[in-house]
């Protein structure tokens, strides 16, 4: 049996076939398994976090068996975790690597930091369009103000 | 199908906008028709704005239409707690348009989506207020005779005041040159000057509105308000260098033309008023026929 983690990736067992995601900031990995919906499938899933990284200071990773994902449902981690990493794995082998891109529109995730804006007063979706990718900026579809990266929160 | 509404002058094409401010040319001609008759308008105002409530309701009394609606949240339904969403789907049961002004942002959005019938944002907290837009444009259009290669000087509040950066954001569609006058801690802020820039418009800023006033075509006055200032004394200092006065108006251009949002406190002296070149109560006229026009042009009956 191959293995095609790094010797640090060992820390989290290997998976026969679905996806490994990489190199996910540590302070972000909560957020990525809520915006996935990963505490609600019933997929096997080991994480690891705080491993050390050369590139990312403390770094955390997510393996789910016999899950692969859609681009638009992947791209959502790309507010919290810009720089992540996709393996898709089956018998063990990698067979398509794939990086995350920040999608034109945001919806239902992230909050206005507009503390006057209707999304804050009532159940309303929120709805944004990205007008930076690069820090990430979001620009309500209510209020009209601008969410940064520093502000942003995920619901 | 999903009604047409008016939140943001951005909803509206530069085609769009054209029509509806030679629509408004039709209505000041010819203000009194049947055109609404046996339609019901809602003007639902959760705070209180009179002049703009008035404004909407003489535009839809002088087309035969009928108006309900309150003036104030606090005699409503909504001081026992009900949402905007309720308010909204009861509402638009009983009428063919809702004209509303509301304290939260993007309440008005929100309230277009829900409604089955066009929704008017006649200003929704901070954000925005399109109908006085359109009513500065058609006022602009009207004395001017063109919306191309105007000088528009804007003085006062340029940090905070939502008008000047919707019509900045609405006259950036032509060739337009803009004068920014306003203190230190109320300049207009960079997000609107990097749009300029980008569109490659000019703009220059100063503090003193002696050195642009000859330029102007339009003079847009803007109120300076103590409570925007972190220091009394600031306010103090420039209090008095942004209120126009008639002998300030001697060397500029024969066909300038002063525009105030109102109401007024002190920007402007009153004995500007007999000048020929005040134009804000004109302006508040102008209001009707563009309201008049926007609800014609919402209901698809013009
Ligand atoms: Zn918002």
């Amino acid at each position: 049996m191959k293995n095609v983690d790094d010797p640090k990736q060992l820390l989290v067992s290997a998976i026969e076939s679905g996806t490994v995601i990489d190199h996910i900031p540590a302070s972000t990995l909560f957020k990525v398994i809520k915006i996935l919906g990963l505490d609600r499938i019933r997929n096997q899933i080991t994480f690891g976090t705080n491993l050390e990284s050369k590139t990312d200071g403390k770094k955390a990773i997510i393996k789910i068996a016999g899950k692969f994902f859609e681009d638009d449902d992947i791209n959502r981690i790309a507010l919290v975790a810009p720089n992540a990493k996709l393996n898709i794995i089956r018998d063990y082998q990698v067979i398509e690597k794939r990086v995350v891109e920040v999608p034109d529109t945001i919806n239902a995730i992230a909050k206005c930091m507009n503390p006057k804006c209707i999304t804050n007063f009532e159940k309303v979706t929120t709805r944004f369009r990205v007008v930076s990718k690069k820090p990430v900026a979001l620009k309500c579809l209510y209020c009209e103000k601008i969410t940064d990266q520093e502000r942003l929160e995920i619901i | 199908m999903k009604p047409r509404s008016l939140v943001s002058i951005d909803d509206l094409t530069t085609e769009e906008i054209t029509k509806i401010l030679s629509l408004a040319a039709e209505f000041e001609k010819t203000p009194v028709q049947d055109i609404l008759r046996g339609k019901v308008v809602a003007t639902l105002f959760f705070e209180p704005s009179t002049r703009t409530r008035l404004s909407f309701e003489s535009a839809v009394n002088k087309l035969g239409g009928k108006v309900i609606g309150f003036t104030d949240s606090s005699s409503s339904s909504v001081t026992k707690g009900e949402t905007l969403n309720d308010t909204i789907r009861t509402v638009n049961n009983y009428v063919d348009l809702i004209v509303m002004r509301h304290p939260i942002e993007g309440s008005a959005r929100y309230a277009s989506e829900i409604s089955t019938v066009p929704v008017i944002n006649a200003g929704d907290g901070a954000n925005q207020h399109p109908t006085q837009t359109l009513l500065d444009l058609y006022s602009i259009l009207k004395t001017q005779g063109t919306l191309e290669n105007l000088n528009i000087c804007m003085v006062g509040d340029l940090k905070y005041g939502r008008t000047v950066h919707s019509l900045l954001m609405a006259m950036s569609r032509w060739t337009t040159s803009f004068n920014f006058v306003a203190p230190e801690e109320l300049k207009m802020p960079d997000e609107y000057k990097l749009y300029l820039r980008n569109l490659g418009l000019d703009y220059y800023e100063t503090a003193d509105l002696n050195e642009v006033i000859n330029m102007a075509d339009i003079i847009y006055m803007t109120r300076v308000q103590r409570e925007r200032f972190s220091d009394p004394m600031e306010y103090e200092k420039v209090k008095n260098a942004y209120v126009l006065h008639d002998h300030m108006l001697s060397e500029t251009k024969p066909g300038m033309k002063i525009l105030h949002p109102l109401p007024r406190v002190n920007e402007i002296s009153t004995d500007v008023d007999a000048n020929a070149k005040a134009y804000y109560f004109e302006q508040a006229l102008n209001g009707v026929y563009t309201r008049q026009a926007i609800i014609c042009t919402l209901l698809g009956l013009k």
